[in-house]
């Protein structure tokens, strides 16, 4: 009889310290969540704060784009697409056709990066790949140290040291050696496309480099390992570290693409500035960004500086879509490794 | 410690304010051309009355546009305003416009053939072949009869021009436009134009590089610049027929010539002026400010200094390689400034 008793007691001796507990862990939730409850608003804003930033330079690009837009729509109106395709560029007269700068921007650039790749890519797979540790540090330094000096820097030098060579030796020997063909024609002033394709080369690099080194840093050591087990050598491995990173490649290469097209003062200073098509490598050119550069200050009547304003614009356009595609590509390459080590 | 230094620092700060306190402040934007000897004399006049003057140099476009939105009190420009620049200036301001030459600029021809050396003699049909790309060689026989006693080699000619927007440019073009109906028809005047033929280098500094870089090369600088390195400049016929050496006075000559039948807004393009020793690449650099300025602290203070550079001020002119405004055109810029008002009323 005694012992149920007991355990009766028990029982309601527990249910007691339940429920008191069950009160106080109420009462303890209620006074976190009255401290808390402030840190939580305090998450809110936070992220809220960021949010608002992170569409604020969204939005800002779309400003710009509009007030380019709005502050060229004369030239708009009075050319049309006609602006695009049109040959002649004459502040006098009011004609404003920019295919000339165009195709001089384009051109230059491409020739930046036909002699700039085979450069970036070989300093990234030396990083990478085969420098020791000890030398890679300083001299993937070095490489990035390119991109700090200042483009007016690299303009000085074209003039005096670059242009002079270009015309006492390199240009003369090209014509020799090329007389046939569109490339090397025309009287060798040294100042043309190729002075300024080679500086561009040159400014381009480290952007090439160096995002190129940290594609194929990425690049799983699996890949490598696999390869070598398989009886590769030093050479095959780099070809298959090489094939496996080539989107990212690719996007590196295009975002060197961007840079040359923006590229202004050390360009001016060497390319000539005639807006002129012709595909010699001896003739001068004209880029957009020159164009802008040269121009503006001195632009008088509302047509002329809306059209050197539009012009800006097909430029901003011609950039941005050329880094959303180097952005795309290096992004579906990263994806493509996450997938395939997952 | 940190509170005893900052009382200090703002004690300071209050006692270098203190002595422009009360004074008249005035802003300028426009033309680089006239930036050195508009610094000499916003110094000068600064440390004679007090008044300080703060001056963008922004290119005379951009000193028009400011001028015309009102942000600044006067405009600097190389080129006078056209009618559009004009009409949106009354517009914009709700004032007519005044011009006001304030000093003088020569543009030299220069080149670069050592077998030569100095003072190779063109007309004005002759340089503008020469920039139509119709005179390709030295030794064409245009130049030769034009240089009796010089050996002009058979070299190619390398044409060299501004690629920036220049006032430099504006007035170049102007004389070739007067002197060849063929570049008028072609080419025009402007600050920029459609170079038939050459390479275009940025900044006066820039064409200079050109020039000195390359034999056979042909190119236009401003009067400073020649003068400062010792370039070699071409003597020009002028429209008496002479062969005018640049030099300050006959730059100034070229105005003083002009002056005589100066238009009544004193928008005066002076290349290929009257008169036996006017050099004819040449023009005036032009203040431009409302003819009623509404705050009449600003307008008094502005007048009387226009007042002050355009006589006495000329006196720094050529220690800065500028020619000097001929006394007629003084006399012309004082009328003018007497005739601004503020709300209407006298000065």
């Amino acid at each position: 009889m005694d012992s149920p008793k007991e355990s009766e007691i028990v029982d309601k001796v527990q249910n007691y310290f339940k429920k008191k507990n069950e009160k106080s862990r109420k009462k303890r939730d209620t006074f976190l969540k009255k401290i808390l409850g402030n840190n939580n608003l305090g998450d809110i804003f936070f992220e809220r704060l960021t949010w608002f930033f992170a569409v604020l330079v969204f939005f800002l690009i779309i400003f710009m784009g509009w007030e380019m837009y709005s502050h060229s729509i004369l030239s708009i109106k009075k050319f049309g697409w006609g602006f695009l395709t049109s040959t002649t560029w004459d502040p006098y007269s009011e004609v404003f056709g920019a295919l000339p700068v165009i195709f001089g921007t384009i051109f230059s650039s491409v020739l930046g990066l036909i002699l700039a790749i085979p450069l970036g890519l070989g300093v990234a797979v030396f990083l990478s790949e085969l420098a020791p540790p000890w030398l890679e540090k300083p001299l993937s330094f070095l490489t990035e140290l390119l991109a700090g000096i200042p483009s007016v820097i690299y303009g000085l030098w074209g003039i005096f040291v670059l242009v002079p060579w270009l015309r006492e030796s390199v240009e003369p020997f090209l014509q020799n050696k090329f007389p046939e063909g569109p490339f090397f024609q025309g009287a060798p002033y040294g100042f043309g496309m190729l002075a300024a394709g080679i500086i561009l080369s040159i400014m381009v690099l480290p952007i090439i480099s160096s995002i190129s080194r940290d594609v194929l840093k990425s690049v799983p050591d699996t890949q490598r390992e696999a390869s070598y087990a398989l009886g590769a050598t030093k050479w095959e491995v780099i070809k298959v570290v090489l094939s496996y990173a080539k989107s990212g490649l690719l996007g590196a290469i295009i975002l060197g693409l961007g840079r040359a097209i923006g590229e202004t003062m050390a360009v001016t200073m060497v390319i000539g500035n005639r807006p002129e098509i012709s595909f010699s490598l001896l003739d001068p050119g004209y880029t957009m960004a020159s164009v802008l550069a040269n121009e503006f200050t001195e632009a008088t009547s509302n047509l002329y500086l809306n059209a050197l304003i539009e012009l800006a614009l097909v430029l901003f356009v011609i950039t941005i879509i050329i880094n959303i595609f180097a952005r795309l590509l290096v992004w579906s390459t990263e994806r493509k490794w996450k997938v395939k080590q997952a | 410690m940190m509170k005893k230094s900052l009382i200090l620092s703002l004690l300071f700060a209050v006692a270098f304010m203190l002595p422009s306190y009360g004074q008249v402040k005035l802003t300028g934007a426009g033309s680089t051309f006239d930036y050195p000897i508009f610094s000499k004399w916003f110094d000068t006049y600064h440390k004679m009355t007090g008044v300080e003057i703060n001056y963008a140099s922004i290119g005379s476009g951009g000193g028009i546009r400011q001028v015309t939105a009102g942000t600044v009190d006067f405009g600097a420009s190389d080129a006078p305003l056209t009618q559009e620049q004009m009409d949106a200036f009354k517009k914009g301001v709700g004032s007519e416009v005044v011009h006001i030459p304030i000093i003088i600029g020569g543009v030299a021809i220069t080149y670069n053939l050592p077998s030569v050396g100095q003072g190779i003699k063109l007309d004005g049909a002759a340089l503008a072949d020469i920039y139509l790309g119709k005179i390709t060689k030295w030794n064409d026989p245009r130049l030769v009869k034009l240089n009796p006693d010089k050996k002009l080699p058979n070299k190619a000619i390398l044409v060299a021009h501004r690629s920036d927007g220049s006032g430099t440019t504006f007035i170049f073009t102007s004389y070739l436009t007067k002197v060849s109906p063929e570049w008028a028809k072609r080419v025009g005047n402007s600050t920029a134009v459609n170079w038939p033929v050459g390479l275009g280098a940025k900044g006066t500094e820039g064409v200079a590089g050109i020039i000195a870089q390359t034999k056979g090369s042909i190119g236009y600088v401003e009067l400073a610049y020649a003068k400062q390195n010792n370039l070699p400049y071409c003597d020009l016929k002028n429209k008496s027929g002479n062969f005018v050496g640049l030099s300050f006075n006959t730059v100034s000559d070229a105005a003083a010539g002009a002056a005589a039948n100066m238009p009544k807004d004193l928008r005066a393009v002076i290349t290929n002026a009257d008169g036996k020793n006017s050099y004819p690449i040449s023009g005036f650099s032009w203040v431009v400010i409302p003819k009623d300025i509404k705050n009449r602290s600003h307008a008094e203070a502005l007048v009387k200094f226009l007042k002050w550079a355009v006589t006495k001020g000329q006196e720094d002119a050529t220690k800065l390689f500028y020619a000097p405004l001929p006394k007629p055109v003084q006399k012309l810029d004082l009328q003018k400034l007497n005739s601004i008002t503020s709300n209407g009323k006298k000065l």
